[in-house]
């Protein structure tokens, strides 16, 4: 794992121009993380506190960095394309763990559930150590897009066809 | 000018104790829980976290309760929680082309790619109280399936479809897509203000005034005449570049309501006529917030246009400095808190007043009541 760099407490900046652009490519272990991260990031805490007790309730692993409850301030564009703006911040979790053979994961979660951040943090280790919680990712991941496809055909339900009528007088 | 009074403790613990009490109300009655509130009250809850400028279902939830209802006491609970939390990072601009969407419609255009999605809506109803709702409570009902789930890209409706035949302004991405973004929150606003500070300001401002500002644009008070090109309502992912990453992670969805709107057009000698655009964009779903801010973000946009300034929507100080339901309730309210001393002040000055004029006018009366000789005669 790469090393850890210290986080601050200050104010977030953005000097950076790379972390402002869209996504840019990257390599497929990247890739993958990236997949499951976003997929443990909308798992409930309860889900993966019993995946990990039963699967590795006995593996030794320490915190690196203690859950802490922050906020991230979600931007916007102007017209949706346009110009950047500050739209308001969401409260957001992170954890850092590290397994006993001194694999390091993260996590960074929605909302201030610090036990979702650190099984998720924990199942981020897992993965890159080993790949071993690979068919637990997947099923949470078809499980969220059922969910998903379910919620957007209750929405298709409500899809209308408007019709303009000719009036009388024209005829 | 304010002087700080002490005392009064035991009245003041005891006024939170008596208010306490109000807000559970009769005990007979079961108490009503957070959950509950996140449920059933949603855009209770939405409101709270747009004008409190932070999204969690949660804590709006726990701050409508502790409010006993009152959404901008609500509010003002949730700006000061998030006072005391770090901010982690910046996220990347989210993509509402790529929201799942629950709701999308366009009043312009009728036939359009992907469909009119009327999603959960007030819009159609009778408007008729259900008594049902109150006498045996309702069953919970669940929403019919559609065949096919909706597409998973619907187009813009200004972007993709207008702006095809060039139709519609661009929205002026600036060069320096790096370019530092306004932050209210961080520094002191100043004016004349940019597009960006002003859309921060708009987001989190009070519904009820935007609504109103936006509503004096229709009645006149800025021509700008607007059609609302498409509103969407839907849930995005949010992305973050954590430093000790070095790659962009998917934290989770949030919701949001979106609206464009196509305004009166405009051309010029160089340039052909084409309609130009107002944006809103609030947390949750709230339809009334987003089209009343995009009609202010339109009518602010005065100075871009080169429209003459005719109504207190086009004033961006005007606005930007009243927007904000904290602020405003602050200070609206505060002349009830104690100001004996400033009162006193005022007091002295009126009897000092006072005295003088009665006395010149005392002394005015014994200057006629002197007898006038040259007067006699």
């Amino acid at each position: 794992m790469t090393a850890h760099t210290a986080w601050t407490d200050g104010p977030a900046q953005d000097h950076n121009p790379l972390h402002q652009n869209q996504t840019e490519p990257v390599d497929q272990a990247t890739a993958a993380r990236q997949r499951w991260m976003s997929v443990l990031a909308r798992t409930p805490r309860a889900t993966l506190e019993s995946e990990w007790t039963t699967r590795y309730g006995d593996q030794n692993w320490s915190l690196l960095r203690e859950p802490q409850i922050g906020m991230v301030m979600v931007r916007g564009r102007a017209g949706g394309a346009g110009q950047r703006f500050n739209l308001g911040e969401m409260t957001v979790t992170r954890c850092a763990v590290t397994l006993s053979d001194g694999t390091v994961g993260h996590a960074y979660v929605k909302g201030r559930d610090r036990l979702q951040a650190q099984y998720a943090a924990l199942f981020d280790a897992v993965m890159l150590r080993d790949g071993s919680a690979g068919d637990f990712i997947d099923d949470l991941a078809s499980a969220q897009a059922d969910a998903k496809r379910d919620h957007a055909r209750k929405v298709a339900a409500t899809k209308v066809d408007f019709f303009t009528l000719v009036r009388g007088e024209d005829e | 000018m304010y002087v700080a009074v002490k005392g009064g403790e035991r009245a003041i613990n005891n006024a939170h104790r008596l208010l306490a009490e109000q807000r559970r109300g009769d005990k007979k009655v079961a108490e009503i829980q957070t959950d509950q509130i996140e449920q059933q009250l949603s855009l209770s809850v939405t409101r709270v976290m747009a004008e409190g400028s932070l999204y969690d279902r949660d804590l709006a939830a726990l701050a409508i309760k502790q409010a006993r209802g009152d959404l901008i006491e609500a509010i003002f609970l949730m700006r000061a929680y998030r006072t005391t939390l770090p901010r982690f990072a910046f996220s990347k601009p989210i993509k509402t082309a790529d929201m799942d969407i629950s709701r999308r419609i366009s009043a312009t255009f009728k036939d359009l790619p992907g469909g009119q999605i009327l999603g959960p809506t007030f819009d159609y109803t009778h408007r008729l109280l259900d008594f049902t709702l109150m006498a045996n409570g309702e069953e919970p009902l669940d929403a019919p399936c559609g065949e096919h789930p909706v597409d998973d890209h619907m187009p813009r409706v200004l972007d993709d479809i207008l702006n095809d035949e060039g139709l519609i302004q661009d929205e002026p991405v600036p060069v320096d897509d790096t370019a530092p973004v306004a932050d209210l929150t961080r520094e002191p606003v100043k004016f004349p203000a940019g597009r960006d500070l002003r859309l921060q300001n708009l987001s989190r401002g009070d519904e009820g005034f935007v609504l109103a500002l936006g509503y004096s644009t229709q009645r006149g008070y800025a021509n700008s005449h607007a059609f609302v090109g498409e509103i969407r309502y839907g849930s995005v992912s949010v992305e973050i570049e954590p430093e000790e990453l070095g790659f962009a992670i998917d934290i989770g969805d949030i919701e949001l309501t979106e609206c464009e709107t196509v305004n009166k057009f405009k051309g010029s000698k160089t340039k052909l006529p084409q309609f130009t655009r107002g944006y809103g964009l609030v947390f949750g779903q709230n339809e009334r917030k987003a089209i009343s801010m995009a009609l202010v973000d339109r009518a602010m946009r005065a100075d871009e246009m080169g429209e003459q300034i005719m109504g207190p929507a086009q004033d961006s100080e005007f606005v930007m400095e009243h927007s904000d339901n904290v602020q405003s309730t602050g200070f609206v309210e505060h002349i009830k808190l104690p100001h004996y001393v400033d009162f006193q002040g005022e007091l002295e000055l009126v009897r000092r007043m006072r005295t003088e004029v009665e006395e010149r006018l005392a002394k005015l009366d014994t200057e006629t009541a002197r007898p006038q000789p040259e007067a006699a005669e």
